[in-house]
């Protein structure tokens, strides 16, 4: 069992979790903005899903990961228009937007999937790895930590970003009024539509981006259903981190490492099996809420006040 | 729409509510159009997509209504289908007009059914179907309670909200349940990881000649009831307003943590009945990482049917007609068997629009 | 005070609107003058909310003229009419809670990306010294108390341009010495030039702070009282004249109610006795304290004080929406702390809760079983927990007749009838069969005239027949003209319990400050 210890052991952990880690940031990112502003996004699987199919077409067809990326993003974004259209303007339920969103995704991009590949399952190649230069080379840490697709990196500047958005700009103010008065907003010149329907699209774009990380870094390939709940834990990180951006970061890298758990204990030759493993995120999650969720900040009707708003 | 004051001490607008006979009939064409229009509006897209990928729609739909509801074998399959789901959603119509999202109930099925699928062919040797069948329909309705008491406590009592805290359970269910199957429930004489056969002499027995089993009559007595129990008792009553208004349910002074409890109970139990009635009727066996997903497909239906008894069956038939023609109709049209669900989603789409106009509309006719 | 031969600072020039059913604004001239202090005075729905609502850019007029320092305007949003320098206090607040004050004034006036604390932290210096009080800019705003988040307001409404200040209603939370330290800064600000614009419903209030009063009534200008006329005039008189302007007749407003009260003897028995009761609360400080006092039957028994000290957990602590944590409530000497909320409507303990639309009533449902809300489940409305819907729509006919309420079937839902009929039907249940103390919690708060009469009545009614009453009020007018003694509320303490007679106001303003403890 001291294997267990083991540098091969604690480096693919890191390594993988990381990497699990990354559209979890992206897409958790999203939500804290969407939530922040007000707008609670149920259909985040489906767009991080259709951001998966699309980043992976278009990177097999232009040969570009950044380009994958992009359309993933742009994809995702286009989807969460339905939110903005339905939610924001027509104030219908968003729950039930949401499962629609989420289940037509499920469902076109298995098609589209199908249709096109279903004989011949292409897979992308290795996304290149950056080292970043010096860190890299700490033992366990260095390859855990530092070595990845750029792209992991992005995800840390972009919560940076973030924090720096609702801190200190006027749009980072607006989206704050937007969910907690928004009346307040809209008396002081300001538009709590627009401020929200830019969360929505912000929400989107980045499930889009963190749709197409799993296709195009963690798997390597599109498969119906590839993002197996992503977006769901996305949503509870989102609501547990209560606007500390940072802690999105810090969970999604948990939750990755219980992810990755299995592959990393494979390699040590330690036998749970899978299924085992893949509850334990699940599990963590529930643990977590049921300590730290019981203060008053996270309603019970998260959804409802928010559409019931005349706004 | 936003400062204003309510027109307080205006009478007038009272005034124009259009005497009572005129708007009943009004009201009932209305619903049944609002109720149409969605479906109607989603094949049309269905259709535009269905020719986007290079496939006949016509011939599609025709085949459809073909195997799923005329060819007599396909019709059978259609109503065996709809057992499962009208259980699944007699539990939602407990849950949603409460405002409880239980969004866990595939992860309930899976689990009940599992069990069921384990406890059956032990217990099948050693009683009659009058016993068996009580006994597994209990269980399963048990392990699907159970399976959302969690996400209950922690809604009763500290007011956390459900849709993650069901969904969570969603997962945990899928992989325990496939867990359970490979290491505990597994059966010894087969290559794959599944449990032990219920016989077919020992299912659930059929209806007159068909091959429709009774589990189709346990269906429709739970819709019905759930229907006659929200619409008429006084429980339904409090469950509705709980819904409604939750201050005001606090105020008038109903018990919300015991109320919260039992819906979730009631309503993941009928999930978990109906996985009973699907392995004790039709199954027999489940594989490990079983899950038709029954309940995340009824969900919308239960929507589109404003939880209305009657409705949520005319709509579980339509859906379960779409279902069973459209693998057949897939099958031919050589396309996966998705297209279902993104005419599902469709349809939830055009219910939203259809919500959202009918609300305006009555706006427009309150003053 | 001012010349009225000056140009008006502000215009409005023929202004209409309408809402489905009702014409909130019919054609009203107003003008606004710098440095001077104008009323605004009208019933609830005369339509002063709307005219102001116009003014600061929530709602565009239907046809009309405004006019803003000679020059004709559009005003067709709140960035409109605060960049023409008229900001508007509403009388809910509009700041953001979990903001600093610095961030609320940016609000709006920030660009997408870059925000100038440094400039709003002046501005706000600059601002706070025009009002003469002390601002933290970087306190948050949740944490501020009533008067602090009002003069906060004030000045989020003058940030723009200083041209003209709307206020409304903004002395329903107040005390009546807070009231005196608005009225201070307000004729500070007119001081400055500044043209003020005061709503209320309040002639009191009007003649004390006015030096202009415009009445509207049923969406008109019915009349105006000159500054020479307010000066000239002697208050008798002048109240006589708005009086008659407000009603056309000379009804008194519900102050000056004529429901004669006869003083419930000595002799009478206690019915509910309430000792020693405490509730925790989140935070250190407690809810309830040393909650302690007798009502005898037929008793109206008033409970003063601002909003938000207790008066709202007593009243659940008696109905039994709460659980007491110390202490007893006892009905005829049978302990009650511990029953249900339906077990003690059983025993005739009832609850007119304040907020009608939030919990008082469920919106969606027909009229018919809001009337048997808090029965659920109960003979003979219920049989072996089916429903029957005969008998609640009987009950709920009678109550409709027995108490005016206007609909024009039990069966519409009950969210389309007026507030004033939804309290109406409200306060109906509660006082239906055979209510012994029933708790009021503002019954009469946003009604109109005639309703507030309706329902002051009918307590006073109640009272005759024996039922006690416990009368939670902002309205000092209304408790001392109902209420035989009227106690005081502070920080959930029972500050002190006065008897009904002249001097009262002063007493009962110490009191709910706090600044008195008897």
């Amino acid at each position: 069992m001291s294997d267990i210890l083991s540098t091969v052991f604690l480096a693919s952990l890191l390594s993988g979790g990381v990497i699990t880690a990354v559209p979890l940031v992206f897409a958790g990112l999203g939500e804290a903005i969407s939530e922040r502003a007000g707008v609670l996004n149920v259909g985040l699987e489906g767009m991080m899903l259709s951001g998966a199919y699309v980043a992976f077409v278009v990177s097999l067809n232009f040969d570009s990961v950044w380009l994958g990326f992009f359309a993933g993003g742009l994809m995702g974004m286009i989807v969460s228009l339905l939110m903005v259209v339905f939610c924001v303007r027509l104030n219908t339920n968003q729950i039930v937007i949401g499962i629609a969103i989420t289940l037509g995704a499920e469902g076109v991009t298995a098609l589209l999937h199908n249709a096109r590949y279903s004989d011949t399952y292409p897979r992308l190649p290795n996304a290149e790895v950056f080292d970043v230069p010096l860190v890299s080379k700490i033992p366990v840490f260095g390859d855990g930590l530092f070595s990845h697709h750029p792209s992991a990196y992005l995800a840390v500047g972009l919560v940076i970003g973030a924090t720096w958005l609702m801190r200190s700009t006027g749009i980072g103010l607006s989206i704050k009024a937007a969910g907690d008065q928004p009346h307040a907003l809209e008396a002081a010149g300001g538009d709590p539509r627009a401020t929200r329907t830019l969360a929505v699209l912000i929400a989107g774009f980045l499930a889009g981006v963190g749709g197409a990380h799993i296709a195009l870094v963690g798997a390597g390939l599109f498969v119906p259903a590839v993002t197996h709940g992503a977006g769901f834990i996305a949503i509870v990180l989102a609501m547990l981190a209560r606007g500390h951006f940072s802690w999105i970061v810090a969970g999604a890298v948990l939750i990755g490492m219980s992810l990755s758990l299995t592959t990393a204990l494979q390699l040590v030759g330690v036998d749970i099996p899978i299924d085992a493993v893949q509850m334990l995120p699940f599990l963590l999650i529930l643990a977590v809420l049921f300590v730290f969720g019981r203060d008053s900040y996270l309603p019970a009707a998260l959804a409802l006040p928010y559409e019931r708003d005349a706004h | 729409m936003t400062m204003l004051p309510s027109s307080s001490g205006v009478e007038a607008d009272l005034e124009a509510i259009v005497p009572a006979t005129e708007s009943r009939l009004r009201k009932r064409v209305n619903t049944v159009l609002m109720a149409v229009l969605p479906v109607i509006a989603a094949s049309v897209v269905g259709a535009v997509l269905l020719g986007a990928l290079g496939r006949d729609p016509i011939s599609f739909y025709a085949n459809v209504i073909d195997h799923g509801l005329i060819g007599s074998l396909g019709r059978q399959e259609s109503l065996i289908r709809m057992a499962p789901l009208l259980l699944i959603a007699a539990g939602l119509m407990i849950a949603f007009p409460a405002g409880i999202w239980n969004l866990g109930t595939d992860g309930q099925f899976v689990m009940a059914g599992v069990v069921v699928a384990a406890v059956g062919p032990e217990l099948a040797p050693r009683t009659s179907g009058w016993v068996l069948f009580p006994i597994l329909f209990a269980i399963g309705f048990a392990v699907g309670a159970a399976w959302s008491i969690v996400p209950a406590v922690m809604k009763a009592w500290f007011g956390m909200n459900e849709i993650i805290t069901t969904l969570m359970t969603t997962f945990l269910g899928l992989s325990f349940s496939a867990l359970l199957v490979k290491e505990y429930f597994d059966d010894p004489s087969t290559t794959v990881p599944q449990t032990k056969v219920l016989a077919v002499s020992d299912r659930l027995p059929k209806l007159f000649d068909t091959r429709v089993h009774v589990g189709l009559v346990v269906g429709l007595v739970a819709v019905l009831g759930v229907h006659y129990m929200m619409t008429r008792t006084a429980f339904g009553l409090r469950l509705r307003i709980v819904g409604m208004n939750p201050a005001a349910a606090q105020h008038a002074g109903m018990n919300m943590k015991a109320l919260t409890l039992s819906i979730f109970l009631l309503s993941s139990g009928f999930a978990g009945l109906a996985a009973a009635v699907d392995i004790a009727g039709v199954q027999g066996v489940v594989r490990a990482e079983w899950n038709p997903s029954f309940g995340f497909t009824v969900i919308p239906l239960v929507f589109l049917a404003r939880f209305h008894g009657p409705s949520v069956i005319a709509f579980i038939g339509a859906f379960a007609v779409l279902s069973i023609g459209g693998e057949s109709a897939s099958r031919k049209a050589d396309l996966p068997n998705f297209f279902v669900l993104v005419l599902v989603a469709l349809m939830l789409l055009f219910l939203a629009v259809s919500e959202y106009l009918q609300a305006k509309s009555a706006k427009a006719h309150m003053t | 005070m001012t010349d009225t031969e000056q140009e008006p600072s502000v215009e409005l020039v023929q202004i209409t609107k309408a809402f489905p059913g009702v014409v909130a604004n019919d054609r009203i001239d107003l003008s606004i003058y710098a440095g001077e202090v104008q009323i605004l005075l009208g019933e609830n729905g005369a339509g002063k909310s709307t005219l102001i609502g116009i003014l600061s850019g929530m709602v565009t007029p239907d046809s009309g003229e405004i006019i803003v320092g000679g020059e004709t305007v559009s005003i067709r949003s709140p960035r409109d009419a605060l960049n023409l320098g008229i900001g508007t206090v509403y009388q809910h607040s509009l700041l953001v809670p979990t903001l600093t004050i610095v961030d609320n004034m940016l609000l709006g006036t920030a660009k997408w990306f870059s925000i100038d604390r440094a400039a709003a932290v002046r501005r706000l210096d600059e601002l706070s010294e025009l009002l003469d009080v002390e601002i933290d800019p970087g306190a948050i705003v949740g944490q501020l108390s009533l008067g602090e988040r009002q003069q906060v307001e004030i000045i989020r409404a003058l940030w723009r341009g200083q041209r003209a200040l709307i206020l409304d209603e903004p002395t329903s939370m107040l005390t009546p010495q807070g009231v005196q330290a608005l009225g201070a800064v307000l004729r500070r600000l007119a001081g400055q030039g500044i043209a003020i614009v005061f709503i209320t419903h309040k002639l009191d209030e009007a003649l004390d702070f006015g030096d202009r009063v415009t009445v509207l009534r049923r969406g008109r200008n019915v009349g105006e009282l000159s500054p020479t006329a307010m000066t000239d005039g002697n208050i008798s008189d002048l109240k006589g004249h708005i009086i008659e302007l407000i009603f056309g007749s000379s009804e008194s407003q519900h102050g000056d109610s004529t429901t004669e009260r006869d003083h419930v003897p000595d002799e009478q028995e206690v019915c509910l006795r309430v000792e020693d009761v405490g509730l925790a609360g989140d935070g250190p400080r407690p809810l309830l304290e040393a909650i302690s006092f007798e009502i005898r039957r037929g008793e109206i028994f008033g409970i003063a004080g601002i909003d938000g000290n207790g008066q709202k957990e007593l009243a659940e602590v008696i109905a039994g929406q709460r659980r007491l944590d110390h202490g007893q409530i006892r009905l005829d000497d049978k302990p009650v702390h511990s029953l249900s909320v339906a077990a003690r409507q059983d025993l005739g303990i009832r609850y007119v809760t304040d907020d009608r639309h939030g919990e008082g009533t469920v919106g969606p449902l027909s009229v018919a079983l809001n009337t048997v809300l808090k029965r659920i489940g109960q003979r003979p409305f219920w049989r072996r927990g089916n429903i029957r819907h005969a008998l609640i729509r009987e009950f709920a006919d009678s109550l409709i007749s027995e108490h005016d309420v206007r609909t024009p079937h039990e069966q519409v839902p009950i969210s389309t009838l007026s507030g004033g009929n939804m309290q109406k039907v409200v306060v109906g249940r509660e006082l239906a069969m055979g209510p012994r103390v029933v708790v009021f919690n503002k019954p009469t708060y946003g009604l109109d005239v005639k309703t507030i009469k309706a329902v002051l009545a009918r307590i006073v009614a109640q009272s005759r027949q024996g039922t006690a009453a416990i009368l939670i009020s902002t309205e000092l007018n209304e408790l001392i003209s109902t209420c035989d003694r009227i106690a005081v509320m502070h920080r959930g303490r029972i500050t002190g319990i006065i008897e009904s007679k002249p001097g009262i106001e002063t007493r009962l303003g110490e009191l709910m400050t706090g600044a008195a403890v008897t």
